[in-house]
């Protein structure tokens, strides 16, 4: 075997840098359109004169059970959760299911009805969907696609160009649970009961604020990569810098010393319940106090602006004052995470 | 003890407002371990302190100072039949002379990431037909826990576990860098975790024979603004002490108990460095007792034509005789992305904490 040539690497699917020199290297050449250049969450497609949002993700998460949730939950969630990002609210899913010979169906229908309680919270119905068994070792278990489709909120225009120095930069709560909930399963271990997966569908939350504040200029769950990779993503697209302060950050302290342990920093930790808002400085008083009524963003608050410099590039004012570049995550700070 | 936002900033800015004033001429102050150097660029401390001080890094960052022919006999073993490599995550990507092991990985072998030495026995346990190699590689704070685990195996009777020992020990690099006149380091902030273990005693040669200002340091953004304060304050009087900052964790005496675990398990030996070459007592072999434990002696195995990567100048970055942007590679051809030395590859590497944190790259003002 050639040991020099280029190969694929956990580190392409981590959601930082390898993945974006992938998709920007192989994926955008051979597709290239305008709806995909936006590179959003989902694809803006206008059919028949109807605006509507449309995306895919595939979930292979391991171990597929963890506090807070399973990979049926996720694969529901994170596809209402990019239509959402779109500015769009959800209508109909498919579901298309990859399982090894062997697996429990005990198992699969616990993940089934998961799905099922998650389509219903969310307010969206699997409409299609396909299933395949392959051999067993050909896949770990179970892996799950799901495609979603759903209607753009009026009024409301979500992308870059919209993203101008001196907005507000608001997160919606607690940075990092779902990531340490998935690896403190996978390594076993024992986590205080406050960190369980933050995994749930935000379109509810995201149309409330948009019905009420339909200015706001940009969206973004950061999941994989983290609030540091989503924020450096926006920066580099919208050629506007950020500075963020370091002593408004919320991390929970288990999530922290779980990091300290196990040595990650938790603005790169997926997240899969979490949504990041800019907006102009004066929408963003009503913007906070929409969210905080919501029990998934009770702990919203503002952690930092858009500015003209560093431009396409984030940077982070420490606790003692210094300041320094918040890169995006490059290779793989953990593998196969979501 | 836990500072609220408000106390942490006041107590940085007396620090900096003292260092400035100190500051009268230019010094020029060493961070030994690499976990300092990427406190101080993820804290932003650089640019907290006047032009008059300068900080460089030194060697000690354990993957960084790991040189290439260790590498390139992990590889080996790596495509050793019937062979399991275990491994700290930093290690897969530091290239050696031809592949590293994450591409040895990609393509087949069996490396497997641990977060503890003693994960590397249960490996062994469950894969009783196959040789279980741990790359132990650390300085004395990692050094007991790789012993440690000598000892279960022992005490288990476990016949396929072995280690490729590439540990090294703080102290004699220092000495190493005070006889090389080119560095002029005016004072050091050494290691407080190393210290942890070994005490007080093995750093007093750095004022004691050398006369150079040292400071024992913790982790934390405002324990480097203590010992930089520490340090410039001992200059201004003209001293040249040992002074132990991080006295919360670090007892003259060190952990006797670590040590003695150390003691049964390892003995001194001279090793290799990257920059260095050989360093005299620097690093641990398996003393006699242990040896049937050290891969090299049990699974013989020669790998011949390792060299350093072209270009790259990591042997002055790690002997602080340089900074990294002031190589030609930095950046532009080497890139966390696609590291062309270690420097660039490992999390504590200057080279690494250099381009991540952004200096060399952007401006931060
Ligand atoms: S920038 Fe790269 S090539 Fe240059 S010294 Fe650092 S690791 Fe080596």
């Amino acid at each position: 075997m050639n040991n020099r040539e280029k190969r694929i690497l956990l580190g392409h699917g981590s959601g930082g840098r390898l993945s974006h020199e992938l998709i920007r290297n192989i994926m955008l050449p051979a597709f290239a359109n305008p709806a995909l250049s936006e590179l959003h969450d989902g694809a803006r497609l206008d059919v028949g004169g109807t605006r509507l949002a449309f995306t895919t993700d595939s979930y292979v998460v391991k171990p597929r059970f963890f506090p807070g949730g399973n990979i049926g939950k996720l694969a529901v969630c994170g596809t209402v959760n990019d239509l959402a990002m779109c500015g769009a609210q959800a209508a109909y899913l498919s579901a298309g299911f990859i399982l090894e010979e062997g697996l429990l169906l005990s198992e699969l229908t616990l993940i089934v009805e998961s799905m099922r309680q998650m389509a219903v919270a969310a307010g969206v119905t699997i409409v299609t969907g396909d299933t395949k068994v392959v051999e067993k070792g050909a896949v770990d278990g179970i892996y799950i696609n799901t495609a979603g489709i759903g209607v753009l909120l009026p009024g409301v225009n979500i992308g870059a160009p919209g993203v101008k120095p001196g907005q507000d930069i608001i997160v919606s709560g607690y940075l990092g649970d779902h990531a340490v909930a998935v690896m403190s399963e996978r390594h076993g271990l024992t986590l205080p009961a406050a960190i369980a997966s933050d995994c749930a569908p935000l379109n509810q939350l995201v149309a409330a604020v948009l019905t009420a504040v339909p200015q706001v200029a940009m969206l973004r769950d950061p999941t994989r990569g983290g609030l540091a990779t989503t924020l450096n993503e926006i920066a580099a697209e919208a050629g506007v810098g950020m500075i963020l302060e370091e002593n408004t950050l919320p991390v929970r302290p288990e999530v922290q010393a779980v990091c300290e342990l196990l040595g990650f920093d938790p603005l790169y930790l997926a997240n899969e319940g979490k949504v990041v808002f800019i907006v102009e400085k004066e929408y963003s008083g009503k913007v906070l106090t929409i969210l905080r009524q919501n029990p998934l963003a009770a702990a919203a608050r503002v952690i930092g602006s858009v500015t003209a410099q560093p431009a396409g590039q984030v940077a982070l004012r420490t606790t003692v004052g210094g300041l320094r570049l918040l890169d995006m995550l490059s290779g793989e700070q953990l593998p196969r995470i979501c | 003890m836990l500072l609220t936002a408000e106390e942490t900033a006041r107590a940085a800015r007396f620090f900096t407002d003292g260092i400035t004033c100190l500051a009268t001429r230019p010094v020029r102050l060493m961070e030994v371990c690499g976990t300092h150097t990427v406190a101080i660029f993820r804290a932003g401390i650089r640019q907290l302190l006047p032009a008059a001080v300068e900080l460089v890094s030194g060697p000690g960052c354990p993957v960084c100072v790991t040189p290439n022919e260790y590498l390139d006999t992990a590889i080996a073993y790596s495509r050793r039949p019937g062979t399991i490599i275990t491994t700290f995550g930093d290690m897969l990507r530091v290239p050696g002379s031809e592949s590293s092991l994450m591409a040895e990985k990609a393509c087949g072998a069996d490396i497997r990431i641990v977060y503890s030495a003693l994960d590397s026995l249960a490996i062994a346990r469950d894969n009783p037909g196959q040789a279980v190699i741990f790359l132990a590689v650390g300085f004395e704070t990692t050094a007991p826990t790789a012993a440690a685990t000598i000892l279960q195996a022992d005490k288990q009777g476990l016949t396929n576990f072995f280690v490729l020992s590439a540990h090294k020990l703080v102290p004699p690099a220092l000495k190493a860098i005070l006889a090389t006149p080119a560095t002029k380091v005016d004072g050091f902030l050494l290691p407080g975790h190393t210290a942890a273990i070994s005490g007080l005693e093995p750093y007093r040669f750095v004022a004691g024979q050398f006369g150079v200002p040292a400071v024992v340091t913790g982790f934390e953004a405002l324990d480097i603004l203590q010992g930089i304060y520490m340090l410039l304050q001992q200059l201004q009087q003209g001293q040249a002490e040992l002074q132990n900052q991080y006295r919360r964790v670090v007892k003259t005496e060190g952990n006797p108990a670590a040590r003695d675990i150390l003691d049964q398990v390892y003995q001194p030996a001279g090793t290799g460095w990257r920059g260095f070459g050989e360093i005299a007592g620097s690093g641990l072999e398996l003393t006699a007792a242990f040896r049937r434990f050290d891969a090299q002696a049990a699974l013989p195995l020669t790998v011949a034509g390792s060299r350093e990567p072209a270009g790259c100048r990591c042997g002055e970055v790690l002997r602080g005789l340089i900074t990294p942007p002031a190589c030609p590679c930095f950046g532009r051809h080497c890139t966390p992305e696609q590291p062309v030395g270690a420097c660039m590859v490992s999390v504590e590497g200057a080279c690494a904490a250099w381009y991540k944190y952004g200096q060399g790259r952007w401006s931060c003002e």
